[in-house]
């Protein structure tokens, strides 16, 4: 009885609706199903990622250590903060060391990614055995690419100090244990990984580019140098976007390697693994390691955000 | 029944999918009821089938108590669960093992204890249990201890006791840290053995004229240089010196530890070069190769010797600094147990407990692990290579027996605050007053409060 009251109603109500509005394609029925399609989605995200943010955040205004209830966090204000800035030795360090990596990668590593991308798609001889070879290192476990550059920096038993023959007492290079050296022997090997990665995703944008594009420049008498930065580049705008995305996030977010190879301690201090040595462990300091990652929320946020809204903002201003 | 605003007729599709989505809810959730099921119906298969048993052996545990091994290595489980196979045949009370990858272990031992640990735990003697047994996390077992305490030694009881002085912990093994050398080698050199910093220096500067490393160090991983600064700290300042620095009631910036630092840069010129790149196996491998003389260590360096050469392998107390204290502090490390803060099977984890002190159990233990001596002084020591009965006499003759940097002192302040700084110290010996004030500002913003 109540069910067919209802659809009674709703062809009513609709009815007078469709006078009103003739187009109208949903019913309030489908409202519900297309709430709940993204609501459910919705209310997930933001219980995995928003609320775990928020709760970072307020997290790091505490001292914890993360046993017993609630009841035992200690509200210390912005005393975390004021210990990182200034009684914390690895902050500094960590902070310049995650910015030269950004460096690092957006000069040097993800260019060389897209110069071998270029060049793949050239199809010149024997690409296929090129694009495994380069990409090889992606796919490789993290822990097996930090055991394999171990092997090549160790101090006596490695493959560079033995093949140049300095492993002997007085003459040794350190190049894990060395803080001004290993840095940049820990960026080579991520370099390695990061190349590799940023190929394929740019072969697989260049693939897209209509091809008579190219012809067209060629016909024009571009050289293939001009036909790449005045025409494909530009052309490749979204794919440019992502790679430098992609680029920003992985310098941010590094963490692995380093990880694997000295637990992030000695010259190799970064942000992400400051949080992780404070906050996993036995007697986590939640907290402190908290205020870390806020820290590195905002600096990721200060230098994503901003770009994004430039582009986009120009997308549409162009539509 | 077609709705006329809906001529595809999607919507009970629709619906059906929202049906689908709340079954998929439901089976994800049927797992753990599953788990439930099965688990309650282990107890009591088992509970029935060590009834069987009591009547012959009638003890007053029965059931299965459940442990949480960090033993994750194939041969210390493999002999972990020989005992406990040993301890079901004379009690007739199942273990369940739980065992976690040791590292995770560690990692996630504060919601571990905090969730739904085992009856039992493997744990680490020293400010490490102090600080759960502190915490509420871990039940006192004084009644266990009244019983087996007779089979331990001072130091070890003292190591075994909370800060509130009950017993929490059974030491189960442990090793000693001291200066391992190669006999040959000694004997072809003409070296002998040092008991003074003096001789040492001499030692040291001898087997530098002969083109040899006197002392090989590593510390790519943080924590093997620790054992040296508790050396040096607990020859100089003392045991309680040392015992007090690390629970925070000394300061890093005293007299006191500048002076440590102070002695260990004279001693730097000595070391290994590049002990920051390297790990402690590569620096044992060049104690096995006759390239480096001596190495301040644990006696798992026996671990990179083959069968053949581990009997070449020898040791001696770190030397003598200050005469007052002498060499009478050693550095062992103890692994045992404890019992988690509601034990399902109390009676049981207890039994469990007084078994593992015993002599005969860590004999079991230790019959696939010749790098480690039983705690229990009943243990049964026939059987040890040199080097075990050789520890067994260091360890006896100690008063004190510190446990490691690492397991004396909070592990945040251990792993965020030491670590890192005995590394500073090792790329610049020469800012001692900026580091010891730098580590004393971050112990009192740990500690503090």
């Amino acid at each position: 009885m109540s069910a067919t009251t209802t659809e009674a109603s709703t062809t009513k109500t609709s009815r007078r609706r469709r006078k009103k509005k003739p187009f109208r394609l949903l019913t309030r029925r489908d409202m519900v199903v297309v709430g709940l399609l993204l609501g459910i989605p919705a209310a997930i995200h933001v219980f995995f990622v928003w609320l775990p943010a928020l709760l970072s955040i307020v997290l790091s205004f505490s001292r914890w250590n993360g046993i017993g209830g609630v009841g035992n966090i200690d509200w210390i204000g912005t005393t975390n903060y004021h210990q990182i800035a200034t009684i914390y030795p690895p902050f500094w360090p960590a902070v310049r060391h995650n910015l030269i990596w950004l460096g690092v990668f957006i000069l040097i590593a993800t260019p060389i990614g897209m110069y071998l991308a270029v060049q793949m798609d050239k199809e010149i001889k024997g690409t296929r055995f090129y694009q495994s070879a380069i990409y090889l290192p992606v796919v490789l476990s993290l822990a097996l690419v930090g055991f394999i550059w171990t092997l090549i920096y160790s101090p006596d038993e490695g493959l560079i100090n033995n093949l140049i023959g300095k492993t002997g007492q007085g003459n040794l290079i350190d190049w894990l244990g060395n803080p001004h050296l290993n840095l940049w022997a820990i960026l080579i090997a991520a370099s390695w990984r990061h190349i590799g990665y940023i190929m394929v995703l740019y072969l697989a944008g260049l693939k897209g580019v209509d091809p008579t594009l190219k012809e067209a420049a060629a016909i024009d008498g571009a050289s293939s140098r001009q036909a790449f930065f005045r025409v494909v580049f530009p052309v490749l705008k979204p794919i440019n976007i992502v790679i430098l995305v992609v680029t920003v996030i992985e310098s941010l977010r590094a963490f692995d390697i380093v990880y694997v190879i000295n637990k992030g301690t000695n010259g190799l201090e970064l942000l992400s693994i400051l949080v992780t040595n404070n906050i996993i462990g036995e007697a986590s300091r939640i907290g402190y390691g908290s205020a870390i990652a806020v820290i590195l929320l905002i600096i990721s946020l200060g230098i994503i955000i901003p770009y994004l809204f430039r582009t986009f903002r120009k997308d549409e201003a162009a539509l | 029944m077609t709705n006329p605003e809906n001529p595809l007729g999607t919507e009970i599709s629709r619906r059906r999918l929202l049906q689908g989505i709340g079954a998929a809810a439901g089976l994800a959730v049927m797992p753990s009821v599953l788990a439930a099921c099965g688990s309650s119906e282990a107890t009591t298969t088992t509970a029935a089938a060590s009834g069987n048993q009591t009547t012959t052996a009638a003890p007053a545990a029965t059931g299965t108590v459940s442990v949480g091994s960090n033993a994750s290595d194939e041969v210390p489980r493999t002999a972990y669960q020989n005992v406990f196979d040993a301890f079901t045949t004379k009690t007739g009370v199942d273990v369940k093992v739980n065992t976690i990858d040791h590292n995770t272990f560690q990692e996630q031992i504060n919601n571990y204890l905090q969730g739904k640990p085992d009856d039992v735990f493997t744990w680490f003697a020293g400010y490490r249990m102090q600080f759960f047994a502190d915490q509420g996390l871990s039940t006192q077992i004084d009644d266990v201890w009244s019983e087996v305490g007779g089979n331990y030694s001072s130091p070890l009881k003292s190591a075994s006791t909370g800060l509130d002085g009950h017993q929490y912990f059974i030491p189960f093994y442990l090793y000693p840290w001291a200066v391992f050398y190669r006999k040959s080698l000694f004997e072809e050199k003409g070296y002998t053995i040092p008991t003074t910093l003096d001789e040492f220096k001499t030692l040291c500067g001898g087997i530098a004229d002969d083109g040899l490393v006197p002392i090989a160090f590593a510390d790519k991983d943080g924590w093997p240089a620790m054992g040296t600064f508790d050396y040096l700290n607990m020859r100089m300042n003392g045991y309680q010196f040392h015992v007090d620095l690390m629970g925070g009631r000394e300061s890093w910036n005293s007299d006191a530890v500048k002076q440590v630092f102070a002695q260990w840069a004279e001693l730097l010129p000595y070391h290994q070069e590049g002990a920051l790149g390297r790990t402690w196996q590569e620096a044992a491998q060049s104690l096995v190769n006759k390239e480096a003389a001596m190495y301040v260590l644990g006696m798992f360096v026996g671990q990179q010797f083959s069968d053949e050469e581990r009997d070449d392998l020898d040791f001696f107390a770190f030397p003598e600094i200050n005469s007052e204290f002498g060499q009478d502090s050693v550095e062992a490390p103890i692994d045992g147990l404890m019992l988690s803060k509601a034990p399902a099977n109390m009676d049981g984890a207890k039994e469990l407990l007084k078994f593992m002190s015993t002599g005969e159990a860590q004999g079991i233990y230790l019959a696939s692990d010749p790098n480690n001596v039983a705690a229990g002084s009943d243990a049964d020591t026939s059987g040890y290579n040199s080097l075990q009965k050789k520890a067994v006499e260091l360890i006896g003759s100690a008063a004190h027996i510190s446990q490691f940097l690492d397991r004396d002192t909070r592990p945040d302040f251990a792993s965020t605050v030491a670590l890192p700084s005995l590394q500073s110290f090792l790329n610049n010996p020469s800012d001692i007053d900026g580091l010891v004030k730098s580590m004393e500002d971050q112990k009192l913003a740990i500690f503090g409060s």
